[in-house]
């Protein structure tokens, strides 16, 4: 089970033109586990989660070894407009169970009453519930989103970070959330990955307790280390708070 | 409008009466804008009535109005309108199925694979060029003056804007969508079925509408090659008789012909394309 679960990348390097993106990076992924990628715009990280998705074919995946089903959510939702809810979500799905399978998935999300709408009548948060569920109804073993509530605004990211948390909870797929909100790492992973110029700069495993809230003692002093690592100097934290 | 939209929008919540009320306002307005749109149209009608009764206008420069009610009416009666009609609707039917099933087939040859675009793409382009009416007397020497070359150039004619926008459409599908397909198990055949065909449908329509128009253009010259039936025929015919109500008989049908493809394609896009924001709300 373990094994087939694994999620390792050995010396990725991946390269674009002269412009080294990855440099030599090693990564082992607990199964399971949910862990946060961090970094500037730059740093790589979408570069890497590109890759684990097979979305870039590397000339290096040699060292990569993926659970066989990945599935992935973006930062913006990428339904087929011109599918319903439910044939988006049973995109690619075999088997005759497939718009049952679908709706279940929906319902898990909370859109249980739009299997039959169209796309573009939902709004950005319940397209993104809808992305979310297209990845859950594939039961991935390696679960990758893209910034996925980027997009959204303030209220909805926090319904959907408890949602993402609660389904993961339930699943336990091995999550990679690559972000740049400091905030929504701690909130959400175990482990945060600071990425920087194609490596790895630091790798922090989370211990506060769930459910975690802003105002938590741990929370305030890691999300401090976070942003230095990041480059954030103090004296601007301060400032803004 | 949009903000009368949001409004009923919110009423909607509070019990629906004040809604139909406020809406039949609206719906006269509409009727009252449109019965002013025709008012000129009416004016002209008469103005033209007037002036062909009081002898200002000979008919063998242009029949009356009535005049020419009256011979379509007879026309309709003796069977020879619908005859002629059914002739030319045969060549635009023919014409157009061989049209865009070839405009079609290229633009998924192109639009789907590199090397089809390079062999296909290129020689329509250049061929796009060439006013295809100009064709005519190539085709007579290549084809005779039977239907064959009429029905070629109808043929000719709904390609081309078939091809484009189908190819335009298959190139222009969203790289975001695609790769979202490929990560969620679609192999080529799947993409091309789930993604691609689907976004390209809407500019393929587009390309169909203007492909019928182009049709019934090809048509009305095809049909001025030694026709012996079809409504071409019927205006030379009357061309040569000087009946000038026959003649505009056989314009407003090539009109009505227009309208109802138009009409036609619009029907199928509200099917086909009821998923797209206007038509959802619509």
């Amino acid at each position: 089970m373990s094994e087939e679960r694994k999620v390792s990348v050995r010396g990725l390097t991946r390269r674009f033109g002269s412009n080294t993106v990855l440099h030599n990076l090693n990564l082992e992924l607990e199964p399971g586990s949910f862990t946060a990628l961090l970094g500037r715009s730059g740093s790589g990280k979408t570069t890497l989660l590109r890759t684990l998705a097979g979305l870039d074919p590397a000339p290096g995946d040699a060292g990569i070894d993926l659970p066989d089903r990945v599935a992935a959510v973006f930062q913006e939702p990428r339904l087929l407009p011109w599918k319903r809810i439910w044939a988006n979500v049973a995109l690619g799905l075999p088997g005759a169970d497939a718009k049952a399978r679908a709706e279940r998935a929906l319902g898990e999300v909370g859109l249980s009453r739009h299997h039959e709408a169209w796309p573009a009548t939902l709004s950005g948060g319940e397209a993104q519930r809808a992305a979310l569920a297209r990845a859950l109804v594939r039961e991935p073993r390696l679960l990758l989103l893209d910034e996925p509530f980027a997009a959204l605004d303030a209220l909805t990211r926090i319904r959907m970070h408890a949602l993402v948390l609660e389904l993961w909870r339930a699943h336990r797929p091995t999550t990679l959330i690559v972000t740049h909100d400091v905030d929504e790492a701690v909130l959400l992973a175990d482990r945060v990955l600071v990425l920087d110029a194609g490596r790895i700069a630091a790798d922090i495993p989370v211990e506060i307790p769930r459910p975690r809230s802003h105002g938590d003692a741990g929370f305030v002093a890691l999300r401090r280390r976070l942003l230095g690592e990041l480059g954030v100097e103090a004296d601007v934290i301060r400032e803004a708070a | 409008m949009s903000d009368t939209h949001a409004i009923g929008g919110r009423r909607a919540a509070v019990p629906a009466l004040p809604a139909p009320a406020a809406r039949r306002p609206a719906g006269l307005a509409l009727n009252l804008s449109r019965t002013k749109r025709f008012a000129s149209s009416v004016v002209i009608l008469l103005l033209w009535q007037g002036a062909s009764v009081a002898g200002l206008i000979a008919p063998r420069t242009l029949a009356a109005p009535t005049t020419i009610v009256a011979t379509a009416w007879e026309l309709i009666l003796s069977g020879e309108l619908p005859h002629h009609l059914l002739v030319s609707l045969g060549r635009v039917a023919a014409g157009l199925s061989i049209g865009v099933s070839s405009g079609v087939a290229l633009a998924l040859i192109a639009g789907l694979s590199r090397r089809g675009e390079e062999i296909v793409d290129a020689p329509m382009q250049m061929l796009r060029t060439l006013p295809f009416l100009a064709l005519v007397p190539l085709f007579i020497l290549w084809f005779g003056i039977g239907e064959t070359p009429k029905i070629a150039l109808v043929s000719l004619g709904s390609a081309f804007p078939v091809y484009l926008t189908l190819f335009a459409g298959i190139r222009g599908t969203d790289p975001k969508l695609m790769e979202a397909g490929r990560v969620f198990g679609l192999n080529r055949a799947g993409l091309i079925r789930h993604v691609v065909l689907p976004g390209a449908l809407p500019s393929g329509l587009v390309g169909l509408r203007y492909a019928l128009g182009s049709a019934l253009l090809s048509l009305v010259i095809a049909e001025q090659i030694n026709a012996t039936a079809g409504i071409g025929f019927l205006i030379n015919d009357a061309r040569d008789f000087l009946r000038t109500d026959v003649i505009v008989v056989g314009l407003l049908v090539y009109a009505l012909l227009g309208l109802g493809a138009d009409a036609l394609v619009r029907g199928f896009e509200r099917r086909a394309l009821a998923w797209r924001p206007n038509l959802i709300k619509g």
